[in-house]
């Protein structure tokens, strides 16, 4: 085993300072031309004579800055195998092409005609995106997952609106959705129906046929399942939902288990979101920016949001549709974040068509890999579907050491990190206790996969001879344990809000 | 320090292995020994203090003599200040009453209790809702919603509870006539409530235990159940702490936790009635039963709210049943029961039923 010890810089007050504390009044890292504001003309009560701005020198900065990333973790430190995430490592190249002068400083007010290459490229990564999910248009507008999915709702109303059909008041979710599938729909004015899994951990159909009605509105789904497991029955489900009217929505949120094998469109799914910054591999984590690009089958293509990219052939002309009189309106300003899209653009082209498969397969090889790894050791079992193969992703339960120690998928997480990994998700899906959800995603090296394994196992052995160490983990990173509660309940988000609570 | 009370009830479970489904009063205790019962609690009370022992946690123990907790702390290598004085071999539904009276009066923050349904009702007669209580299970069939799934699950909920702090629920407390369970007839009363600390399965613990989130759960089913009402229509509200919120949210605080209720035009009609009086309220008109999964077991009907008789539930009709309960009861029970004594009309309720579980939220779940 290699050990981990993260950087921890102290300062007279406790950890690093924030930024608004380091300085002294006059230090600077910048030079402005003298007098700027009179020179931009700017209106008077948009004039300040004084700004509570911290004043450093660069290096003050920097170090600043510095300290904290090694106090950080990320893709680019290790492992970080956070189920449904996706934290794949973002190629660097991805950074380069989205911080070109003409990715990064062109403007969304510049005419159609001087960001021809931008416009070239959305509309290009609209048609990758349509033929990987097998949908016809795509919208790149939505800024993040939960944003996707609810544009969709937004769709899904429009479209049973527009057809006279008002009564559809329910989306159906089934139990191992993720949490934002409910708040989306419950969002877009729906009322949320639960549907059980069954004993393969699969949505139980005879309940889904139950929940089913002529108020059905949508099914939200994601395939694979957070499980890990592929919906195998996904044809009658399509069917059941289709025979009362309602609509498939696909939650992209796993697209990288079937990347390049199966298509959502092909499934039956009318409705599909992406998450540019799960399987496209842009940077997330820490709030985006992100990406949540929808796409839908022809019969939803007149409510899209606004404005829609076409291309006229004769003119070799790429140009933004605002008249568009059923379209649900603008959900975003402007296109969506576009440095993310070029980033995702890049990956597509890095990767081509062979390679999205090749990502796919060795995402789901590098999951089983783990799961018959892990599978016997005592402390950690599979509550669904324990025979079959999984796909990118595998959730155990540490339901029987916990049983066994009182120590359980919290400690273990917490106690990952002291080996320097970042810990699975934990306690989700809510079908499985004590759960530990595991994505190692296809960049893991074997030597890593066989290093978090062995340090899972480790732990269940520590769990017994001292659960103690589990319970005070972790005790090698710069912060220990965390207070969630305190901090849910008590958040301080900013430095006015700090300073009062300081005070 | 914080401080556990421990009581064993020595005798609760030992009807089981020998037949005989629990052991109520003294002639059934006899037989049961006759019989080569074995006391059962006290192993089980030992497998939840291991659990405590291993934790490391520092607390303080406070238990009663011999065979009601001094002997399993001690087995389970914990110190323990013994309180009381009973007569060993020959303990009562006295003692416990006793026992669970000193430790209030001496500040305990939990008290863990390895016994059956009968060992709690002695227990809330005495304290209610007071003090917080654990069922260690050990009796041999528990109805009541107070027990841990496994001893080593109580012990584990007791060390978080004192260590981190949890939150607490209201769980039914059920009582059984173990004379008409002998003769195969289950006649379960919903005597009362306890107040239980519990695990949510998401990252909700709490530094000052409170109901809050099975609280704000049970309000907002009340708000979607008060939104779907309708003027002129009788609506017979079932026992349980989450029908009386559907009561609470409409302005009627004083509707019967225990009982059966009938509300019409967001009025109290009737409270606290009997089968007789349901029918005669609800003859020839319009009416909705709203109920709640009571107990250990999940039942919808048949235990405890036993006035809603077959004769009531067919005239109200199955399409007419409203189920409610929170995601954290369901999370108890994902599988619900009926018992009507009516097997056809049982059979109509199998398959899977809409349940009401938050405002604008409805999860489809298995009655069996």
């Amino acid at each position: 085993m290699t050990s981990y010890r993260q950087a921890r810089w102290v300062g007279e007050d406790g950890l690093e300072p924030l930024v608004f504390e380091l300085g002294k009044p006059g230090r600077t890292g910048y030079t402005l031309p003298p007098k700027l504001h009179e020179q931009l003309n700017l209106p008077k009560h948009l004039i300040r004579e004084k700004l509570e701005l911290p004043e450093l020198s660069e290096i003050e900065v920097v170090r600043h800055y510095t300290r904290l990333s090694q106090m950080n973790y990320g893709i680019d430190s290790g492992i970080y195998p956070l189920g449904s995430c996706t934290m794949k490592y973002n190629p660097k190249i991805c950074e380069e092409l989205a911080s070109l002068d003409t990715a990064a400083h062109i403007h969304p007010y510049q005419s159609e005609e001087t960001i021809q290459g931008a416009l070239e490229l959305m509309y290009k990564l609209e048609r990758c995106l349509a033929e990987i999910a097998g949908v016809d248009r795509v919208c790149l507008h939505p800024s993040a997952g939960a944003h996707g999915e609810f544009t969709a709702m937004l769709l899904t109303r429009a479209y049973h609106k527009f057809r006279g059909d008002g009564v559809r008041t329910q989306v159906i979710v089934p139990d191992s959705a993720h949490g934002t599938n409910p708040a989306s729909a419950a969002m877009a004015g729906y009322e949320v129906v639960t549907v059980p899994s069954d004993a393969r951990g699969r949505v139980d159909l005879k309940a889904l046929e139950t929940a089913a009605s002529e108020r059905t509105a949508a099914l939200m789904l994601t395939n694979p399942n957070t499980l890990g497991l592929f919906e195998d029955k996904i044809l009658k489900i399509a069917k059941i939902i289709h025979d009362v009217g309602g609509l498939l929505f696909y939650d992209g949120a796993n697209l990288n288990g079937i990347l390049g094998k199966a298509r959502p469109g092909d499934m039956g799914f009318d409705i599909v979101h992406f998450n540019l910054h799960k399987t496209f591999s842009t940077p997330h984590g820490g709030g985006g920016p992100g990406a949540g690009p929808v796409g839908v089958k022809d019969e939803l293509e007149k409510f899209l949001p606004v404005p829609v990219i076409e291309h006229e052939e004769k003119r070799k002309f790429y140009y933004l549709n605002y008249d568009r009189p059923h379209s649900i309106g603008k959900v975003k300003a402007f296109y969506g974040n576009f440095g993310v899209l070029v980033k995702a653009y890049t990956y597509i082209l890095l990767m081509g068509a062979s390679g999205l498969r090749e990502v796919s397969e060795a995402a789901v090889l590098n999951a089983n890999y783990i799961m018959r790894k892990l599978l016997g050791t005592k402390g950690y079992e599979l509550k669904f579907d324990a025979g079959g193969p999984c796909k990118h992703e595998v959730v155990f339960s540490a339901e029987p050491l916990k049983r066994e120690t009182g120590v359980g998928a919290r400690d273990v997480s917490k106690r990952l990190l002291d080996y320097g990994m970042h810990a699975p998700t934990y306690y989700f899906p809510p079908i499985v206790s004590e759960a530990l959800m595991i994505e190692p995603t296809e960049c893991e090296p074997r030597e890593e996969l066989d290093r978090f394994v062995g340090a899972l196992k480790n732990i269940a052995e520590e769990a017994r001879s001292n659960p103690e160490k589990l319970r005070s983990a972790p005790t090698a990173t710069a912060i220990g344990r965390l207070d969630e509660v305190k901090a849910s309940r008590e958040p301080i988000l900013s430095w006015k809000m700090y300073r009062k609570h300081r005070a | 320090m914080r401080k556990l009370g421990l009581i064993v009830n020595p005798i609760a479970g030992m009807g089981g292995r020998v037949g005989l489904k629990g052991t109520d009063g003294l002639e059934i205790l006899a037989k049961a020994r006759e019989l080569g019962a074995e006391p059962v609690s006290p192993a089980r009370a030992v497998e939840a203090l291991q659990v405590l022992k291993r934790s490391n946690l520092k607390f303080d123990l406070i238990t009663y003599p011999s065979e009601m907790g001094e002997e399993a702390a001690r087995e389970a290598g914990l110190k323990a200040r013994v309180i009381g004085k009973i007569k060993p071999r020959d303990t009562t539904a006295e003692d416990t009453k006793r026992a669970v009276k000193e430790m209030r009066e001496l500040g305990v923050d939990l008290i863990l209790i390895a016994g059956g349904d009968g060992t709690f009702s002695d227990a809330i007669d005495i304290v209610g809702t007071g003090v917080p209580l654990l069922g260690i299970p050990t009796g041999v069939k528990m109805h009541s919603a107070v027990f841990a799934n496994t001893p080593q699950g109580a012990g584990g909920v007791a060390a978080r509870f004192l260590s981190e702090g949890l939150p607490l629920r209201e769980a039914e407390v059920m009582d059984i006539d173990e004379e008409a369970y002998r003769e195969n007839r289950l006649s379960a009363k919903l005597k009362g409530y306890a107040r239980v600390p519990y695990e949510p399965l998401m990252l909700q613990s709490t530094k000052e235990g409170s109901t809050s989130y099975e609280l704000e759960d049970q309000k907002a089913i009340a708000r979607e159940v008060a939104e779907l009402m309708k003027e002129g229509r009788i609506y017979v509200l079932g026992p349980g702490t989450t029908t009386r919120a559907v009561a609470e949210e409409m302005g009627i605080h004083n509707s019967t936790l225990l009982g059966v209720d009938l509300i019409l035009s967001r009025k109290l009609l009737a409270r606290d009635v009997n089968e007789e009086q349901i029918l005669r309220a609800i003859e020839g008109k319009p009416v909705v039963m709203v109920l709640s999964p009571i107990g250990r077991q999940g039942f919808i009907l048949g235990r405890g709210n036993q006035q809603i008789s077959p004769n009531i539930i067919r005239k109200v009709g199955k399409e007419n049943v409203w189920i409610i309960a929170t995601p954290h009861k369901l999370e108890l029970t994902p599988i619900l029961k009926v018992d009507t004594g009516d097997v056809r009309l049982d059979d109509e309720f199998r398959g899977y039923v809409r349940v009401i579980t938050g405002y604008r939220q409805t999860r489809i779940v298995m009655v069996s």
